[in-house]
């Protein structure tokens, strides 16, 4: 239900930048999502389509990259993808290890005019 | 034209989250967000630490709610200040609302500031707020299967508390299992198995938060 407030933070966050740009429109919002954050895409897709009318934004398509979440294994150090939360590494069968890649979220670039 | 940004949509709250963290530093606090979910036992928690730790640290709570001061009416009987934050609907806690929190606090009195964060298992997580420890109590009756539902906040914190542990002759619930499947998904989170209702296991859980205290601040 935050959604709401991210949503805002990213329209700031891509109005400035445009602005500085000294672009008149944003086109393509491209935006990373890591696959252990808990942000729903069509939920900031709906924030968006409420906020962004009026703002350098308007019109602009919302492209996410959903990242994967990537596990280290500290058994062996093998590096594999967490598949349906299945934390088992498939190399050496330990549980679990370090996350070096799911927590992404962040505003990657824009296209403007 | 591509405008580069790659900027954390995040920075916002992290950058005030990083003042509060200033702040409580320079006071020498030591700031701990306790997250669950709604009847995990976050305030039952909170009560029995401040039992077992009022004669040694001085402890002040916040109390984050949707509506009501319920919990903060139960702290406030401990004799320990407790600041409510109503989040008016809002899902977790915000940098912002604690630094509001703070600001009525009585810092330099303190060495502990306990948050007791929105009951939710998915948005406190996303949200920093300035704190040195990051807590979770999972109760027994929610089930053995939750670190699969709810990865994101099984990885970020420093400890697990499993919570209702007098109930579990009646519960469906793999202790060993359990135990197990969060120590491979966050191998240096520490677990702690304590019943707020009987007290069973609450003085090793304060111990543990008496020394994350020594070891933070001093």
């Amino acid at each position: 239900m935050h959604e709401l407030s991210i949503t805002q933070n990213i329209l700031n966050i891509v109005n400035e930048h445009a602005q500085r740009a000294g672009a008149q429109r944003i086109t393509i919002i491209n935006l990373v999502v890591g696959e252990l954050t808990g942000f729903i895409d069509d939920s900031i897709q709906f924030y968006f389509d409420m906020l962004s009318p009026g703002t350098l934004s308007e019109g602009a398509k919302l492209a996410i990259r959903r990242v994967p979440a990537r596990i280290r294994c500290r058994a062996c150090s093998e590096e594999f993808e967490l598949r349906d939360f299945n934390w088992v590494c498939p190399q050496c069968s330990a549980i679990g290890g370090d996350v070096i890649q799911g927590r992404e979220f962040l505003v990657e670039s824009i296209e403007v005019e | 034209m591509k405008v580069s940004v790659i900027k954390d949509i995040l920075s916002a709250n992290d950058e005030i989250a990083l003042q509060n963290r200033q702040l409580l530093d320079k006071h020498g606090i030591c700031v701990m967000n306790v997250m669950a979910s709604p009847g995990g036992g976050k305030t039952s928690l909170i009560l029995r630490t401040i039992d077992a730790l009022r004669d040694r640290v001085r402890i002040a709570v916040v109390e984050g709610d949707i509506a009501s001061t319920v919990d903060a009416d139960r702290v406030a009987k401990k004799s320990v200040p407790v600041v409510q934050i109503n989040t008016g609907g809002q899902c977790h806690l915000d940098a912002p609302m604690l630094r509001l929190a703070l600001a009525k606090l009585p810092l330099a009195d303190l060495d502990l500031v306990m948050i007791e964060n929105v009951g939710n298992l998915i948005c406190p997580v996303d949200f920093k707020l300035g704190e040195n420890l990051n807590v979770m109590i999972a109760s027994a009756p929610e089930g053995d299967d939750k670190p699969y539902k709810y990865p994101g906040i099984f990885i970020a914190v420093d400890a697990v508390v499993i919570n209702k542990i007098d109930l579990l002759p009646y519960l469906r619930f793999d202790m060993p299992a359990f135990r197990k499947l969060i120590l491979g998904m966050n191998p240096d989170v520490h677990i702690f198995e304590v019943s707020c209702e009987t007290g069973q296991g609450t003085e090793d859980w304060a111990e543990w938060v008496a020394q994350q205290i020594q070891t933070k601040l001093k």
